[in-house]
């Protein structure tokens, strides 16, 4: 057993127990950051916040909110809209947040293949980013069951029925996916207990996991340089602070995430009081009908691009792609041939092919809400093609690319 | 400077995405149709000069209006509970208190002459269905046709409210409620205010026999309504939301433009008319915009000066390490 002495104050008292010392400086204080990072390296903790936001105004939400097909619509429109206390607030809080919280996940993950942060030793850091980005998929989804407008019930049709995976018709499964032969009470339930208690478990889980696997290979940084972090933090701590090439995680790399969240937190709320409706369908503020079918039927906007690559294809053909589209992001350490860990911008052809990607993929998501008719469906088959293309081509530019 | 440069490319993309996927794809998706000021220039002006007194003995005479459509503020009551008018006629005929400020004159004076036309009902109601519609057109009485219906418009809207004593809620009762339920209660001027259905306010009850047997009554209307409309209208207690107030407005103004074929008749409210009867439903749908607009100030306020507090603790950290 450990030897205690008595405590000479509440700190030593919780040191002695709990090594608060040691774990402040393990996890902040000599956890060393790179110095050489811009804003894009602040959306890791752009995200924490945005998750923090969710998680929060959800449990405002889940004290009112009723997991009933008759009164789903209301307790949410009625009682939490109206009834409680900001009630609105927490509500347009989380949908917003549940559609700002993609987009800077997609920035975050398009950062990390513009600076090549997914190779040499940071292949579980992009595996469990991954990971989180589907967990989030689901947890979105799940989410937008829960209203029990017409968007939910509509969008709970259609996703679920991809399980029944085109020609092989495995009917059975989607129903025993709904719980019902269309989506009802058993469905709303399940949807429920996934979206507020199994998927957040596991983005927790997930989210540790991801931290987790920056601390060995080290946050990359702006020139893919690789740094001697024993030295450089030695040169630190010795005092010489300006020609380290690392920085303290509390409170320098913090400072500089903080002011990004602070910029960050004005466009936010920016958006939850005053342009909230990109994120709230009006059609959604329609009661589910299962007998009247929305004129339009399309994902959120975070979904469309792998939608796009569903829709212009025959049905099987298409499930494939979607399939496709859903792993091959999983793979990207491994088909990219390249050993060098570098700025696209100094990586011959692989430049055009992040610009190239970046671009396919926004096309692909104006596409995927537009309805499939004429020159839209084109546009839209050529740009699933060239979603394919791409990730085909990609072990290939990237085999031959010189190294730098 | 680095930094700036690569926040205006996210920027730039994100705002590409944004109108792709919200302006842009919104405007392919739906009909965009302008408001014509609610001018129902198809309708021909009112050449005459009405007279009320002449006009309120055609309305309570020759008209026969109160035949079938009761007049409150002139202590007529309607000559059927709801129910059985409905059961009548398809739809309960509307009390013409105020009638006169909430439709456009001459919305009115189109509608006792023909009002199959002025409904834009005609697809509907001609010869070749056979139908004909509840209302029955006025013939005249006698003598110029013209003037009798110019002085029964200039009657109802000596009776109405003064145009600004017109409440949102009164809007919406004339020009909406034999129709469209609201079963939201609403919080207004500090007054909790019942929901609305297309028999009138739902009451409180003491006993649930008394509730039971209002709502049969309501079942009971709508069933009527459903017959007469082919489907029973859309309750509108979030409308506001998931229509916004151009369609609202554009589509009360001309139901046809946008839903060809649609039962729904053009009501021929006045433009102020359709705006007090989105307040109505803003009052309903979106009770609390006045608070977000306030509290939003405030949070915006608080987060600038966090910003700049972040700002400058960022830059104070930093100053060792450049």
């Amino acid at each position: 057993m450990a030897h205690f002495t008595k405590a000479t104050s509440l700190h030593d008292w919780l040191n002695q127990r709990l090594g608060i010392d040691t774990v402040r400086r393990v996890m902040a204080t000599e956890y060393w950051i790179p110095k050489n990072i811009n804003f894009l390296w602040a959306m890791g903790m752009v995200l924490a916040i945005t998750f923090g936001l969710l998680l929060i105004s959800g449990i405002f939400l889940l004290m009112y909110y009723q997991p009933n097909i008759h009164l789903a619509f209301d307790s949410v429109n009625y009682t939490i809209m109206q009834e409680v206390g900001y009630g609105w607030l927490w509500r347009h809080v989380h949908g917003v947040a549940a559609s700002v919280v993609f987009l800077v996940i997609y920035i975050h993950m398009f950062t990390g293949i513009y600076y090549g942060s997914y190779k040499k030793g940071r292949e579980m850091i992009w595996i469990s980013g991954m990971l989180l980005f589907v967990a989030f998929s689901a947890e979105a989804f799940s989410g937008y069951m829960l209203p029990w407008g017409q968007m939910s019930y509509w969008a709970g049709m259609v996703i679920t029925n991809l399980f029944s995976m085109g020609g092989l018709h495995m009917d059975g499964l989607v129903e025993w996916i709904r719980g019902d032969y269309v989506p009802a009470q058993a469905f709303l339930n399940r949807f429920f207990m996934l979206h507020v208690l199994l998927i957040p478990l596991v983005i927790l889980g997930l989210i540790g996991l991801h931290f987790g696997a920056l601390r060995i290979p080290h946050v990359n940084n702006q020139d893919g340089e690789e740094i001697d972090f024993e030295a450089e933090s030695k040169k630190y701590l010795a005092g010489d602070k300006a020609n380290s090439k690392v920085i303290r995680f509390m409170n320098d790399f913090m400072s500089k995430d903080m002011m990004v969240v602070g910029i960050y937190l004005i466009f936010f709320f920016y958006l939850v009081f005053y342009h909230y409706d990109f994120a709230m369908d009006p059609v959604n503020f329609d009661p589910a009908n299962g007998l009247k079918t929305p004129t339009h039927i399309y994902p959120e906007w975070y979904f469309l691009w792998s939608y796009e690559i569903l829709r212009p294809f025959s049905t099987n053909v298409g499930l494939i792609a979607f399939a496709f589209a859903q792993v091959i992001f999983f793979l990207l350490p491994f088909l990219d041939r390249s050993p060098n860990a570098v700025p696209a911008s100094r990586r011959g052809l692989f430049k055009y092919w992040f610009w190239a990607m970046l671009i396919d993929m926004i096309i692909l998501t104006a596409m995927g809400k537009v309805p499939p008719e004429g020159v839209f469906s084109t546009i839209g088959f050529y740009a699933a093609l060239t979603f394919i293309g791409l990730w085909i081509a990609l072990p290939f530019i990237t085999k031959f690319e010189k190294k730098v | 400077m680095k930094e700036l440069f690569i926040l205006a490319v996210v920027t730039v993309f994100t705002l590409v995405t944004y109108y792709l996927v919200e302006p842009f794809a919104h405007s392919h998706m739906h009909k965009h149709i302008e408001s014509k000021g609610f001018a129902y220039a198809d309708l021909p002006a009112l050449t005459k000069k009405g007279d009320a007194a002449r006009g309120k003995d055609l309305v309570m005479g020759a008209g026969a209006c109160t035949g079938c459509h009761g007049i409150k503020v002139a202590g007529m009551p309607a000559p059927m509970d709801p129910v059985t008018a409905a059961q009548s006629y398809g739809v309960n005929p509307p009390d013409l208190s105020n009638a006169g400020v909430v439709f456009d004159p001459k919305f009115l004076a189109a509608l006792i002459k023909n009002p199959a036309h002025a409904l834009m009902l005609e697809h509907k109601y001609n010869a070749k269905s056979g139908k004909t519609f509840p209302m029955t057109q006025f013939y005249g009485a006698g003598g110029d046709m013209d003037q009798e219906v110019a002085d029964m418009v200039a009657y109802l809207q000596s009776i109405a409210v003064p145009k600004e004593k017109l409440t949102p809620d009164m809007a919406f009762e004339t020009a909406c409620g034999r129709c469209h339920a609201i079963h939201y209660e609403y919080n207004l001027d500090g007054k909790l205010h019942p929901a609305w259905t297309q028999i009138g306010e739902k009451p409180s009850f003491k006993h649930k026999q008394d509730e039971l047997a209002f709502e049969t009554k309501v079942l009971d209307y709508q069933d009527a309504l459903t017959k007469y409309l082919g489907t029973l209208p859309p309750d509108l207690s979030m409308y506001i939301r998931s229509r916004g107030e151009h369609y609202i407005k554009t589509f009360v103004e001309d139901p046809q433009a946008y839903l060809k074929g649609t039962a729904m008749p053009r009501v021929g409210v006045t433009a102020e008319a359709a705006d007090k009867v989105v307040e109505h439903l803003e009052n309903v749908g979106d009770s609390k915009r006045h608070i977000r607009d306030e509290v939003g100030k405030n949070v915006m306020i608080y987060m600038f000066i966090f910003a700049i507090f972040a700002i400058l603790w960022k830059k104070e950290v930093w100053r060792d390490l450049h």
